[in-house]
């Protein structure tokens, strides 16, 4: 399978409440939609690099100066929303190969989500 | 069903009952085909399988035989028989058959020798003494314990032990010969103790160490014989030195030697030092017959640890099933326990490696010694020797073989420098035990690397991310470095909010607002973060500003609070509900069990008086609910910084002792607060007489019977930093009681910090627990109707949050684990089983999606 950049619809932007994640199922890899204030809408791995568990969708929406951000509800990591950076690792060192999130692109169409590898 | 047995396997017989023995069992049950095979293990103690690695606990941490029986469930299995106190006495190869002591004949297709050891003794006149001891079963200590008790007795004081071995085991016996009331004199032949595993400036660190305890320590000294008093028993040991010391009980911890008899008598290949020679395969010469730890002589070596008998227990399970695993030996270190001082090695601690650098710290006040042993160019870590202080041994052990990435000196300095005015903790105490992290190192990232917040320390120095206990600790030593250093202390809560919680507290109050958008776009910048979100959540819920769950408030819940449940490791959750006073009907504990058996939850009794559930999925939380609530059960808050429980003892209903009825006021209590929401978790007990039987002085809120009526103490906790509650007031009525406790927790609510428990909050009250006692009893501020009106508000508005959830649709969407496929749930999640339960999976461990599975799966082989 090749990385054609195949989109996949997940549901609509009321699904989604502002500054609180939901984990959504993208070509059965589990990613963590993230609804923004202004209805922006991001999408990172769900999968949380230091806990080794699929709950980034859980943890706090908030800023950090102008990033967007979400902070790991197992230990507090923060990750930037938009690229997915690890801002703060705690100290830590992460389970997995990256303490960064993977990203998608996310388009919001006709008040529907539509999420695509990038 | 019954599937055939591979060639390999069939009968077999395992000779030798100890450690080794269980793993191989273990292993067999958990990886061969269900029927067809059987094995039957025979061993000469009386007992099950022990854990003699921690034997002196018996001793010195009083621990049962049963504390230290292996998982016993094994013999419960009808394809294994255990034999105890039965030795096997004959081995014929040609018939393949064992036969025992007792004249039990064995035939067997695959015979496996783990006979292990015997305790070596120097052929000293008088060994046999009454009175000497060996130091190696749990029949040797529970006798040298008897002895020390009758003995002392006899004699009419404490005895005078001498331990002859100063290795590990030989100082584990003296410690424990110390904690039965007997001194202790260590004597060694070598030059310095632990001459098998130290260095000889180790060796002498430890000495010191040693001496320190009381501990006689003679080295370079042998014992040359025993002598008796008049009736028989020993009495005196002569040393090579031509002195003699009073010996009236005696240990012998000289060395191993591998029990090998069998097979020697039956012709197998034995090893020029002892052992039956094994290949890599743990096959001996004779292809039936296999041998496993102490008893097993590889490339020439017996060892006399247990890992690597459990890595060839593993090899001999894996070959019986016909698999091709082959048995290495990997590097192991020793750690000495038992004896209350740290020491370890590991590797090559005596530098013999060709061009080997040592590399030494020692500091004599500290009475540390820390050696590694470095390849000629400094950089691949070859081993280490570690005494006074083996925190660094666990975190280079692993990294034996390997580069270290950094100067080896750099590993083994000590952070160092002159105290800080103005600083409590001298440098060189450890704050984060976790990390091993000290004062010093807390103070040199601020005045060293600049950090400025405790976040920044943190990531700096590592302290605090671990289990997190020292956290408050670390943010005190930073703040008073901080001030030494003339940087100003912030005391914003975080980059949104400039001011501490109780000041927003207030301005929320007074502007009555009700929304995170209000109160960011009046007092604070940004959208907010998971410091100050969650202090609004509890802020709003404190003053009632409606359901945790409301559409608008939803985003500044933590997950605890906003699934109403506890975050588990591999992201599911706990479920606790509330059980008030600890009181619980057999049909509620019915129900419990119930749902807990048709859900696959892992359950435990709670420190606080509940019952826990563990592992329910968010997408199982409703449902798990659902029945909870049904059965009479409520939101226990046990994922809030809220009320968590009331302990209470039983009280005058039952207890013969019991003044008032502390269970009901416990009762009463918990049914008060429960739900309201505080600046950290807080936890009440009540004891219904001074025998303090709930351990109320240990909680925020402690509640005491007396003859008078009740006293109440304030500020306790238990947890890292125990704290023993302060009296506020005594003989109270019980209307009384409930007033002072309501004020107490409003003012709590409205002036506490964050994340600051009432301990900290008394001890740091302004003016003391007499000025606190002051506002909340004598009512100096005139505030006490306004915090009575408080709590009365909280109680009137209380409403479960588990009910009022589950009937509302909007609040349940939240509980679906993925929002484009509402049906399914995390396919992550693997459960193994521990102790007929179990536990979330490590990679590599035998799991099950289904906890209901996993629980019957048998146990991992691997470590």
């Amino acid at each position: 399978m090749t990385a054609t950049a195949r989109s996949t619809d997940v549901c609509a932007l009321d699904a989604l409440v502002p500054e609180r994640g939901a984990a959504a199922l993208v070509d059965g890899v589990q990613v963590a939609l993230f609804r923004l204030a202004d209805d922006t809408v991001l999408a990172v791995q769900n999968r949380d690099p230091f806990a080794g568990a699929n709950v980034v969708a859980r943890g706090i929406v908030g800023s950090l100066g102008d990033t967007p951000t979400v902070t790991s509800p197992m230990h507090k990591q923060v990750w930037d929303l938009r690229t997915g950076e690890c801002l703060d690792t705690g100290g830590k060192t992460p389970k997995d190969a990256s303490p960064d999130l993977a990203t998608w692109r996310v388009d919001v169409r006709d008040g529907r989500v539509v999420v695509a590898p990038r | 069903m019954h599937t055939s047995p591979p060639p390999a396997l069939g009968r077999v017989v395992v000779v030798g009952a100890g450690m080794v023995a269980h793993r191989l069992v273990a292993g067999l049950l958990d990886r061969a085909p269900g029927d067809g095979w059987h094995v039957t293990v025979v061993g000469d103690e009386p007992w099950v399988p022990y854990d003699r690695v921690h034997l002196s606990e018996l001793l010195t941490a009083d621990r049962t035989p049963a504390d230290l029986a292996l998982e016993p469930g094994v013999w419960e299995d009808p394809r294994t028989t255990l034999i105890t106190g039965d030795a096997v006495d004959k081995l014929d190869r040609d018939a393949q058959t064992v036969t025992t002591r007792s004249g039990v004949v064995l035939p067997y297709d695959q015979l496996v020798l783990a006979t292990g050891s015997w305790a070596w003794t120097p052929r000293t006149e008088g060994t046999d003494l009454p009175g000497v001891f060996r130091y190696r079963t749990l029949t040797d200590l529970d006798e040298l314990r008897d002895w020390v008790a009758d003995r002392s007795a006899v004699l009419g004081r404490p005895l005078r032990g001498a331990v002859v071995g100063g290795g590990v085991l030989g100082l584990e016996a003296a410690a424990a010969l110390q904690h039965l009331g007997a001194s202790a004199t260590v004597v060694e032949f070598a030059d310095h103790l632990m001459n098998v595993q130290l260095d000889a400036g180790g060796g002498e660190a430890l000495r010191v160490l040693v001496d320190g305890l009381g501990i006689d320590v003679r080295t370079m000294t042998g014992c040359t014989g025993l002598a008796a008093a008049d009736d028989g028993a020993v009495a005196t040991m002569r040393l090579s030195t031509d002195d003699e010391i009073p010996a009236d009980v005696v240990v012998f911890s000289t060395g191993v030697r591998p029990r090998d008899r069998l097979a020697r008598e039956s012709g197998l290949a034995i090893g020029e030092r002892g052992g039956v020679v094994i290949g890599a395969s743990c096959r001996t010469s004779d292809p039936a017959i296999w041998a496993i730890g102490e008893c097993a002589s590889f490339e020439g070596e017996c060892t006399g640890l247990v890992a690597p008998g459990n890595a060839m227990a593993d090899v001999v399970v894996d070959r019986l099933l016909g698999g091709p695993r082959l048995y290495t030996p990997a590097p192991e270190g020793t750690k000495l326990k038992g004896v209350g001082i740290d020491a370890a090695s590991f590797g090559d601690v005596l530098a013999l490696t060709p061009g080997a650098l040592e590399v030494t710290f020692t500091d004599p006040v500290a009475r540390t010694y820390r050696k590694l042993v470095v390849s000629d160019d400094a950089r691949t870590l070859l081993g280490g020797v570690f005494v006074g202080d083996a925190a660094l041994y666990p975190q280079l052990r692993p990294m034996l073989g390997r580069p270290l990435g950094a100067d080896p000196s750099a590993f083994l300095a000590p952070e160092g420098g002159a105290p800080e005015p103005g600083a409590d903790l001298p440098d060189d105490v450890v704050v984060c035990s976790c990390t091993n992290v000290t004062a010093g190192t807390v103070r040199e990232a601020v005045t060293e690397h600049g950090c400025t917040t405790v976040g920044e320390v943190k990531a700096c120095t590592k302290a605090g991310t671990v289990c997190g206990s020292c956290v408050p600790v670390v943010t005190k030593i930073v703040n008073a470095q901080l001030e030494a250093s003339g940087i100003e202390v912030s005391r914003a809560m975080c980059e949104h909010f400039a001011m501490p919680r109780a000041e927003l507290y207030a301005l929320v109050a007074a502007g009555a607002l009700r929304t995170f958008s209000e109160i960011v776009a009046a007092h604070g910048t940004g959208r907010g973060c998971a410091v100050c979100k969650p202090v609004v959540a509890s802020i709003l819920s404190s003053l009632r500003a409606g359901h945790v769950l409301e559409r608008e408030h939803a985003g500044l819940q933590d997950t605890n609070d906003h699934v109403m449940a506890n975050l588990q490791k591999d992201g599911t959750y706990s479920v606790i509900p509330r059980v008030p006073g600890g009181e619980i009907t057999p049909e509620k504990l019915v129900a419990l069990g119930e749902v807990a058996a048709e859900f696959g939850l892992y359950t435990r009794i709670t420190g606080a008086q509940r019952i826990g559930m563990f592992g329910a999925r968010i997408d199982q939380l409703p449902a798990i609910w659902q029945r909870l609530i049904d059965a009479g059960f409520e939101s226990g808050q046990a994922y809030g910084k809220s009320l968590r429980a009331v302990k209470s003892c039983v009280g005058s209903a039952w207890c013969r002792f019991g003044v008032r009825d502390s269970v009901g006021m416990g009762i009463l209590l918990e049914n008060r607060y429960r739900g309201l929401r505080t600046p950290h978790k807080f936890k009440v007990g009540v004891s219904g007489c001074a025998r303090e039987c709930a351990e109320a002085r240990g909680k925020d809120v402690g509640v005491i019977a007396t003859a008078g009526g009740w006293n109440v103490y304030v500020g306790g906790n238990g947890g890292a930093n125990p704290r023993h509650a302060d009296l506020l007031a005594e003989d109270l009525t019980d209307e009384a009681l409930v007033a002072v406790i309501d004020r107490f927790l409003a003012l709590y609510v409205r002036r506490g910090d964050r994340l600051q428990r009432t301990a900290p909050f008394v001890a740091e009250y302004p003016g003391g627990i007499e000025a606190l006692r002051a506002v909340v009893v004598d009512d100096s501020e005139g505030i006490a109707t306004e915090l009575e009106a408080d709590i009365a508000a909280h109680v009137d508005d209380y409403r479960d949050e588990w009910a009022a959830a589950l009937e509302d649709p909007d609040k349940l969407d939240r509980f679906t684990a993925f929002v484009n496929a509402p049906g399914s749930h995390d396919p992550d999640l693997r459960y193994t089983p521990l102790r007929g339960q179990v536990r979330p999976a490590e990679p590599g461990e035998v799991a099950h999606h289904d906890p209901r599975v996993a629980r019957t799966l048998t146990l991992e082989v691997t470590r």
